[in-house]
């Protein structure tokens, strides 16, 4: 393993941002994985540190493949994790919206043009992603759909679904569009959590992670256990459930479980006088994919989402 | 005159998001009456848009028996986000200016901006007032982009502002309110001025009696037209930016709205630890019609746009 730092930026009167990859084996650009964007993607900088620490080991086992490198940085944005920020310190932009960047612009342009200079060209590209609105996962990896590489090798994470997102305007700013636009494949891996660290999603998303690695001839054995069988789902497949009145938020079920059409998936309290609201039904007997977790709901809320079985 | 209400949300605890206009008409039936819609507020950080729709709804009232239409006037896209000085809409991660339409289906934000979208349809011109943000001080301007520019600047030159920047197309504004309404049949136009957090009476003054000229223009505004001014047209090939070269705290030395010459010092960048300063340059000769307004930068911050020589008209 080589620790490096990628790159720095000053500060006036803090320490330097010093932004850190690590490399295992060498020669091709094979695969590189990068952690958390945001401030408060403590799960998503935990799963990546936890993939440093595996591949460590394997890199000491013979366990890379001759002539393939692999890059993690599982940190880029601790400048605003350190004070509790989501967005960038000073301004509040979101970095994973400034890709491919600019090395005459902005400051937070700056570092997406001096990151995307060392990540882009990797055959391979995975991001360890969080979503904008609050909420936990079926892990999953999701994949934007640009027509340029092919759903299926999403299978190879094992797990058990790969949405196909059809990109919106403002994800062509993000960092897993422009990996694709320069010719990566690229990938984003949710997990169950972003601002708490959740053990259990964690593994399960380094072994995806390495069983890919292992699938796609940069890791040598794959050791990783075969993951679940893999369905690939649109976002039009996905079943929003809305809340018709707003209030305290109790939920029954979260991702992963099986619910029946007309089942009670969550009450809306009245936080003043406690009185139920509210019982949100499934419209649809399904898996749940999206739970929202915050203890407050609004109204029209998106509170779950639901895979149609 | 009647308050209408275009958006309201039950928020968790006992309140209500409402998005509201106030609509001003000639008396009698509404159909077949030209619309003029002015909309501000999408960030919430940005209130120079207050007081011209303040103003603008004055001088109407004053004098009813001039309108010859419909001026619709939505002071607050993001009401909660004025409220707490919050750029965005608050517990929603992205610009509210980056999801236009929205959608019926989406979360509340969506579900606001596709509501919002359907309320000014039928408009035969929007007007979009932002101001910069916290960071920049800019003179009254008004933005269209390439693809627009042909059907818009015969109204952007009615608004009284001093520069019109036509700038690139990029996917990512494919998603501004400006940009949706001008695809489905409503020319927007998009202010920009001033600074954020901040209302300059004189900019806004400036901007109404542009207004008040293109009410003129479509009919609606039966009064006399306030004289406007000849804007600089540009597009981006004119227009240098100046970005920091180190941290620090910036001071500027030149003066807003001023032309400067290539190589005069428009500012310094000052570190007080240390006491040293590094002396910023504009780079061309022309119109320094960007200015930072809040010091503290790091590498990269932006500091000042000059508009290039020559692009200015004497």
């Amino acid at each position: 393993m080589i620790k490096e730092t990628l790159f720095t930026l000053g500060s006036l009167y803090r320490d330097d941002l010093r932004v850190t990859g690590y490399r295992f084996g060498s020669g091709e650009h094979a695969a590189c994985i990068v952690g958390a964007l945001r401030g408060n993607e403590i799960q998503q900088m935990y799963v990546a540190s936890q993939l440093v620490r595996a591949l460590r080991g394997l890199e000491a086992e013979d366990g890379i493949l001759p002539g393939k490198e692999i890059l993690v940085i599982p940190s880029v944005n601790h400048f605003s994790m350190n004070i509790g920020k989501r967005f960038w310190s000073l301004d509040n932009t979101d970095i994973n919206r400034m890709f491919p960047g600019y090395d005459q612009g902005e400051t937070t342009q700056r570092i997406a043009a001096k990151l995307f200079e060392r990540i882009r060209g990797y055959r391979y590209g995975m991001q360890f992603a969080s979503f904008y609105m609050p909420g936990d996962f079926l892990p999953h990896v999701k994949m934007m759909d640009l027509g340029y590489q092919s759903p299926e090798l999403g299978f190879d994470f094992g797990l058990p679904y790969v949405l196909l997102r059809t990109p919106r305007p403002y994800d062509s700013t993000t960092l897993n569009y422009n990996w694709q636009v320069f010719e990566s494949q690229a990938f984003s891996v949710y997990t169950t959590a972003t601002d708490e660290i959740d053990e259990r999603s964690a593994r399960e998303s380094v072994d995806a992670v390495l069983r890919f690695l292992a699938a796609r001839g940069v890791l040598r054995a794959n050791s990783f256990g075969p993951g679940e069988p893999s369905r690939i789902v649109t976002e039009g497949e996905l079943v929003a459930v809305h809340t018709p009145a707003a209030g305290i938020y109790r939920r029954f079920f979260v991702p992963g479980d099986r619910v029946r059409e007309g089942q009670v998936l969550c009450e809306i309290l009245h936080p003043l006088e406690g009185d139920t609201l509210a019982r949100v039904v499934s419209p649809v007997t399904g898996r749940v994919f999206f739970a929202h977790h915050a203890p407050l709901a609004k109204e029209r809320g998106v509170v779950y989402k639901i895979i149609r079985e | 005159m009647s308050i209408e209400q275009v958006v309201c949300v039950h928020l968790p605890v006992d309140e209500q998001m409402r998005i509201q206009k106030l609509r001003l008409a000639q008396e009698g039936p509404a159909q077949g009456l030209r619309r003029l819609s002015v909309v501000t507020g999408t960030h919430g950080d940005e209130l120079e848009g207050q007081y011209v729709c303040y103003e603008l709804a004055r001088r109407i009232r004053e004098q009813p028996q001039l309108l010859r239409g419909i001026v619709d006037i939505y002071p607050a896209l993001n009401p909660l986000g004025i409220d707490s000085i919050t750029r965005g809409v608050p517990g929603f991660d992205l610009d509210m200016n980056r999801i236009f339409p929205g959608s019926e289906d989406g979360s509340m934000a969506e579900y606001a901006a596709n509501s919002i979208i359907r309320d000014i349809e039928g408009s035969d011109v929007c007007i979009d007032v932002h101001a910069s943000n916290i960071f920049l001080r800019e003179i009254p301007q008004v933005r269209v982009s390439e693809t627009t520019a042909r059907t818009l600047l015969p109204y952007a030159r009615e608004l009284n502002c001093d520069f019109i920047w036509v700038h690139a197309s990029a996917p990512v504004l494919e998603s501004t309110l400006a940009h949706t309404l001008n695809t489905r049949g409503v020319p927007t136009l998009v202010v920009e001025m001033g600074v954020g957090m901040r209302i300059t009476r004189a900019f806004g003054d400036q901007l109404l009696s542009g207004i008040f000229h293109l009410m003129h223009s479509l009919g609606i505004w039966a009064g006399e037209a306030p004289d406007v001014r000849e804007p600089i047209i540009s597009t981006d090939g004119r227009v240098s930016f100046l970005n920091a070269p180190t941290l620090g705290m910036f001071v500027p030395t030149a003066t807003h709205w001023e032309n400067v010459h290539a190589g005069e010092i428009i500012g310094e960048i000052i570190n007080p630890l240390t006491g040293e300063g590094t002396p910023i340059a504009s780079p061309v000769d022309g119109l320094l019609f960007t200015l930072r307004e809040y010091p503290l930068v790091y590498e990269g911050s932006l500091l000042a746009r000059v508009l290039a020589r020559e692009e200015v008209r004497a």
